[in-house]
């Protein structure tokens, strides 16, 4: 395993404030990695520490095995899509992509004027005068057309409708289907990408709370309903997630059941069924001490 | 894809459903990794993964540079396979409610009989397996 990006000890503080708090992770080379969390988690100070933006408060970043840091070399194989991108009075979408030919080594134009195309993007408008939506689709045409070794999109679909979005995934998976190169995608749509994603960081508060391949992830978090006794009997000392009841009936989302314990649950009469990535981010980022059910 | 089963081995299982099926019959091409990923929405390395566990089962074959295809054999092994895993899959769910029915041995084998001669459809139509 080649690690693109590695981080260790990695805190980031303004003022009493840890936006990322003694992180450590690697980023492997050729998968696609998803970096979730909450608005304010810490996902954009994280990517502005690993792209160099940003200095850190203590702890060691990796790029392609060098620090970060005004370094030309590494930063070069990164392209780093951001929500709100600013750019210079005046530019249009066609200066974005020169500038963006200029500076990536890998950079395809045939297929940013494929894209250009398929997002329906006016190249000869200022960038201030394009609609969210607009805006985010030139940084979306980059960040897939540049072919970066490292690509690094932080909630990159501002604006954009959900046609859009399903596009730009399908894209983006194609090309990098053809093209393998190491991805990272920050977003709080889960459900939109949960199949799309090799990897998955989740990040709370500044820590990062779950470093695990997204295939261990699925599966690892059941749904538990039925009578409310029954529920509550089964879900005593485990690790509830999320609880809900409704009269006679309850509802409880446990992490860490085993098949043997799934089939037991079902055998005593309860509904078990899955919880998606999506829901079991939000179990685990919800921010509330575990709930027992309400009695 | 559905939330539960791990990917891979989902769509290991839709090939494999179209090998029993005869819609992808012996020495038929397989479609191509990122064909798989792309038409499922997946990351490669899950299509690569499901169509692995084929290849290892013997039901696939790889052919350097031209893809991958299904192999002698494959659709009469998986027959088998689903053979005799039809017990514990069907088999026992339906005793397990007959028997929460009361309804004993006999009287479901009379409601087979009946059912069965009252779907007297085209024989031998092979339904899709449902998730387990």
């Amino acid at each position: 395993m080649t690690a693109i990006v590695e981080v260790t000890d990695l805190t980031k503080r303004y003022g009493s404030l840890a936006a990322v708090d003694d992180a450590s992770f690697v980023v492997r080379e050729h998968a696609i990695t998803g970096l979730l969390g909450r608005n304010g988690a810490g996902k954009t100070t994280l990517m502005q520490l690993i792209t160099g933006q940003e200095l850190a408060t203590s702890g060691e970043i990796r790029l392609f095995g060098q620090h970060p840091l005004e370094n030309a070399a590494v930063l070069s194989r990164t392209c780093f899509i951001k929500e709100s991108q600013t750019y210079p009075d005046g530019f249009k979408g066609e200066h974005v992509l020169k500038v963006a030919s200029w500076v990536f080594p890998h950079w395809d134009e045939q297929l940013a004027r494929e894209l250009v195309d398929e997002f329906r993007v006016p190249l000869d408008r200022r960038m201030k005068k394009l609609s969210r939506g607009q805006a985010s689709a030139i940084g979306v045409v980059v960040g897939i057309a540049s072919r970066a070794e490292l690509t690094i999109f932080d909630e990159p679909y501002a604006g954009l409708d959900a046609v859009a979005r399903q596009a730009f995934y399908d894209r983006l998976l194609a090309d990098y289907a053809e093209h393998p190169r190491t991805i990272v995608m920050s977003t709080h749509l889960i459900d939109e990408v949960a199949d799309l994603l090799e990897h998955v960081l989740v990040i709370d508060e500044g820590r990062l709370i779950i470093d695990a391949p997204a295939e261990e992830l699925r599966g690892s978090a059941t749904t538990i309903a039925g009578k409310h006794a029954d529920v509550e009997a089964f879900s005593r000392g485990r690790d509830v997630l999320d609880a809900d009841s409704l009269g006679a009936f309850a509802s409880v989302t446990v992490a860490g059941l085993t098949p043997a314990e799934r089939a037991a649950a079902a055998a005593a009469g309860l509904e078990v069924g899955p919880v998606s990535l999506q829901q079991l981010v939000i179990g685990r980022t919800r921010g509330t001490a575990r709930q027992e059910v309400a009695s | 894809m559905d939330d539960e089963r791990p990917i891979f081995l989902q769509v290991a299982e839709l090939i494999e459903n179209q090998i029993v099926d005869g819609s992808m019959p012996e020495g038929a091409q397989v479609p191509s990794i990122n064909e798989l990923a792309a038409f499922h929405r997946i990351n490669p390395a899950t299509a690569l993964k499901g169509v692995n566990r084929l290849v290892d089962a013997g039901l696939v074959h790889k052919q350097r540079g031209i893809g991958m295809f299904v192999s002698p054999g494959a659709r009469a092994r998986l027959l088998g396979q689903r053979r005799e895993a039809f017990a514990e899959q069907y088999l026992r769910p339906l005793l397990a409610e007959a028997a929460k029915l009361s309804i004993g041995p006999a009287e479901l084998a009379e409601m087979v009989r009946q059912e069965a001669g009252s779907a007297a459809g085209p024989a031998g139509v092979v339904g899709t397996a449902p998730h387990v």
